[in-house]
């Protein structure tokens, strides 16, 4: 049993802010960070394109707020994103002063650019590998603190509740193979967005949902977890994530004919109107025959050769380093051929503004989270900055929290069923965990994709159902402990089951059209109805759901032009 | 294509499996094949399959490479295990702990006065940025450290990443920490163990050139 104060569950951008938070402002406070690959291979150091914050005259917090709300198609909670973008500025300074390599301005200040959805040149960048500085400046940040223990490579199997409190977790130490248990007085969850669920995504391969399964398991509900992003350039056929960056940039969209053809769809932003409007458009495009035809289906061009060889190298230079490596394609030549790709979660665990679960002591923050601030549809540049706002908030909460918290305890039957639960089923078993994920993937990239219909919704429905049995007769077909890749998969394919069926049942029962949630059956947006977040509670039958009305401080919902 | 790969579970083995092959697959790609359709305990890591996580670090026919950014098409057949100069857990999986234990000793963060209440925005000029910028790029994949012939003889040299580190912050303008970093590295496990193989700027999947890095940290150490 490890003994410690806080532990987060997590370390990305989210998890790893939250520690900085805890050790700037207690010295004496045990932190222990638990993830399951070490800190600098998580997720967030994919984000390429930038985080959005007002730092100059032009700009302001009204306007950052505004265009936030209206991304989200109105479903985002004000307050929260009122609170949100007042933060932002301070985070990107804060990372500033710990040495992040911001690209600049000539005259030295940080430099700032155009992104979808933003009304003006807002988003701060390092290159085009803003998550992996970010990351990187965190993690090293963290080595200064003598309060925080990392707890590289282990994964996350449950948390222990007791009387709707906080008392701990445990994890699989991946290297030894032993259950490990973590005796804590709050837990932050940090764990990540669902993106695995879907075959074509940008995703990292581990970003498999844990913590917002296992948060759910516990009780906990999700929020808004039909509504899933789908960027519109992902490099086909590996899905790799080409940035935003590229259009803020200047690049363009391109079909078989060569037309920008986002004139039809967004005339006055053309290809930096938000993800869901480029994303729709540019599926219309492939359905209606006007794309590409490849050896991987179809395919638009983003075409960048206009930019030049300098401008390039200067500000995109991963994205041309990776479309060399994986397509043998220079951008400086040749238009790249992508397409619309499974992205970013905006729902996740429930949480009110101040990080918060409904269970004491437990928190959550970044991508597993849902504050909300992102509502049905996330602007770019919008999520590394959330983490960031949002991981220093749970961090301060969970501070708080233990500075008057009673001792916990992990009672004996919580580790003797967890072990018999973790350990019990290897070596039995028939199904292949890798073929049930592999066609829950096809399933969601199928039905769950940018346009839905209930035909396809109860499809996927029953689909995931047939899986759930199979997967009661899953085999772990590995008796060694020591990094065992086999158990570790199928306990992640377990997880997303789970959320999977809590995506498509929302899905279902959202008869109306909003962001990134487009049902072909009901194209409308339905205010009247739908202008709530929905809440998913686990039941032993499956999902119960309940809805939320959203915070509304400033701004009525108006039609969404762009 | 045949791919041969070290296994370690106890012993140490080889074992040939026979995937199939499609035009633009990656070695990574392959080895998962393997994990997903013939060995579901293949031990390897692997995370965001786009060369930024540094997770894959493998010794790739002979040489260590990503294997997510390795194309087969450049080979007849793959031969893969672990990276030397680390202890392997299982399989392809080796043991990271040390590595990341170096990287920390050299002080590997901003070493300046700030306000973390009221931060206020530094200036830093483009070409300042560029002194150290291609330093900031090491993604921590271990592959200079497995060529490395000094950290193979010594366990506790410093070795190409952790040095590459110390310099990327003592060339920040906006760092005060050099001095405390110099005492460091000039220690006889630092940039005087290096016995100038070259080997790390050789493989380095960043193109960073370890090298050069300590070479300009010896000549900083002499001043």
């Amino acid at each position: 049993m490890i003994e410690c104060d806080i532990a987060i569950v997590g370390a990305g951008l989210a998890g790893m802010r939250a520690a900085v938070a805890i050790a700037e402002k207690n010295s004496k406070v045990s932190v222990a960070v638990i993830a399951k690959t070490y800190p600098i291979r998580c997720h967030s150091v994919c984000a390429e394109g930038g985080s959005a914050a007002v730092l100059r005259k032009e700009d302001s917090f009204e306007l950052h707020a505004w265009d936030t709300v209206k991304g989200s198609d109105f479903l985002a909670d004000q307050d929260a994103v009122e609170f949100f973008v007042r933060e932002c500025p301070k985070e990107i300074l804060r990372l500033e002063n710990w040495g992040c390599p911001w690209s600049r301005n000539p005259d030295g200040t940080i430099a700032q650019r155009a992104f979808g959805g933003h009304s003006v040149n807002r988003t701060v960048f390092a290159a085009d590998r803003t998550g992996f500085h970010e990351v990187h400046t965190l993690y090293e940040r963290l080595l200064k603190y003598d309060n925080v223990e990392f707890f590289s490579e282990y994964f996350l199997t449950n948390l222990a509740i007791e009387d709707n409190r906080i008392q701990g977790l445990s994890a699989i130490e991946l290297k030894t193979g032993n259950l490990v248990f973590f005796k804590a007085k709050a837990v932050i969850l940090a764990t990540g967005g669902a993106g695995r669920l879907y075959g074509f995504t940008t995703y990292s391969h581990q970003v498999t949902g844990d913590g917002m399964a296992i948060a759910y398991r516990c009780g906990v509900p999700l929020k808004d977890m039909e509504f899933m992003q789908f960027h519109p350039t992902g490099l086909v056929p590996s899905g790799i994530l080409m940035t935003e960056a590229c259009r803020g940039e200047g690049g363009y969209l391109r079909n078989k004919f060569g037309e920008r053809f986002m004139q039809k769809y967004a005339p006055e932003k053309m290809e930096l109107a938000p993800r869901d409007v480029v994303a729709r458009a540019m599926w219309k495009e492939i359905m209606e025959g006007r794309a590409f035809e490849g050896e991987h289906g179809p395919y638009l061009a983003l075409d960048l050769t206009h930019l030049g060889e300098e401008k390039i190298e200067e500000k995109l230079p991963m994205i041309r380093e990776a479309a060399i490596k994986f397509l043998d394609i220079d951008p400086v030549e040749e238009p790249l051929p992508v397409k619309p790709v499974q992205h970013y979660t905006m729902g996740g665990i429930h949480t009110n503004i101040l990080t918060e679960t409904p269970v004491r002591g437990l928190f959550a923050a970044g991508e597993c989270a849902c504050v909300s601030v992102h509502g049905a549809n996330r602007l770019g540049s919008n999520s590394t900055v959330e983490c960031l706002v949002f991981g220093r908030v749970a961090g301060e909460m969970a501070l708080k929290y233990v500075e008057n918290a009673k001792d916990v305890r992990i009672n004996s039957e919580f580790i003797k069923e967890e072990e018999r639960r973790i350990f019990d089923r290897i070596g039995k078993g028939s199904e292949n965990p890798h073929a049930i994920k592999k066609e829950l993937n096809e399933t969601m990239d199928r039905h769950l994709w940018i346009f839905r219909s209930e035909n396809g919704l109860k499809e996927a429905l029953r689909k995931i159902e047939e899986l759930k049995e199979r997967y009661k007769r899953v085999a772990i077909a590995d008796d060694c402990r020591k990094f065992n890749v086999a158990l570790l998969s199928t306990l992640e394919v377990g997880y997303m089951l789970d959320l999977a069926e809590v995506v498509a049942m929302g899905a279902l029962l959202r008869t109306e059209s909003r962001g990134a949630h487009y049902r072909v059956d009901y194209p409308e947006r339905n205010d009247e109805k739908w202008l709530v977040h929905t809440l998913a509670y686990y039941t032993e039958e499956g999902p119960r759901f309940e809805y939320l009305p959203v915070k509304i401080t400033k701004w009525k919902p108006v039609e969404r032009k762009y | 294509m045949k791919f041969v790969i070290r296994r370690f579970k106890e012993r140490s083995y080889w074992q040939t499996f026979e995937v199939p092959v499609k035009k633009g697959m990656t070695v990574l790609e392959g080895l998962f094949y393997i994990r997903e359709n013939m060995d579901p305990s293949l031990a390897f890591r692997a995370s965001c399959r786009m060369g930024i996580c540094g997770s894959c670090a493998v010794k790739i026919n002979g040489r260590p490479r990503l294997a997510c950014e390795t194309q087969l098409s450049k080979f007849k057949e793959v031969k893969i295990e672990p990276l030397d100069n680390y202890r392997v857990i299982r399989d392809l999986v080796t043991e990271f702990e040390g590595f990341f234990a170096k990287h920390k000793k050299v002080k590997p963060y901003l070493i300046a006065e700030t306000d973390y209440e009221n931060p206020i925005e530094q200036l830093q000029k483009p070409e300042e940025l560029k002194r150290y910028y291609i330093y900031t790029l090491c993604i921590k994949c271990g592959s200079c450290l497995s060529v490395c012939p000094s950290s193979a003889t010594l366990e506790s040299s410093l070795g190409p990443a952790a040095l590459v580190s110390a310099y990327r912050f003592n060339s920040d303008s906006r760092d005060k920490g050099k001095d405390e970093r110099m005492k460091i590295v000039s220690e006889s496990f630092g940039v005087w163990r290096c016995h100038s193989a070259m080997e790390c700027s050789e493989v380095c999947p960043k193109k960073i050139e370890p090298a050069k890095a300590i070479q300009l940290l010896r000549r900083e150490a002499l001043r």
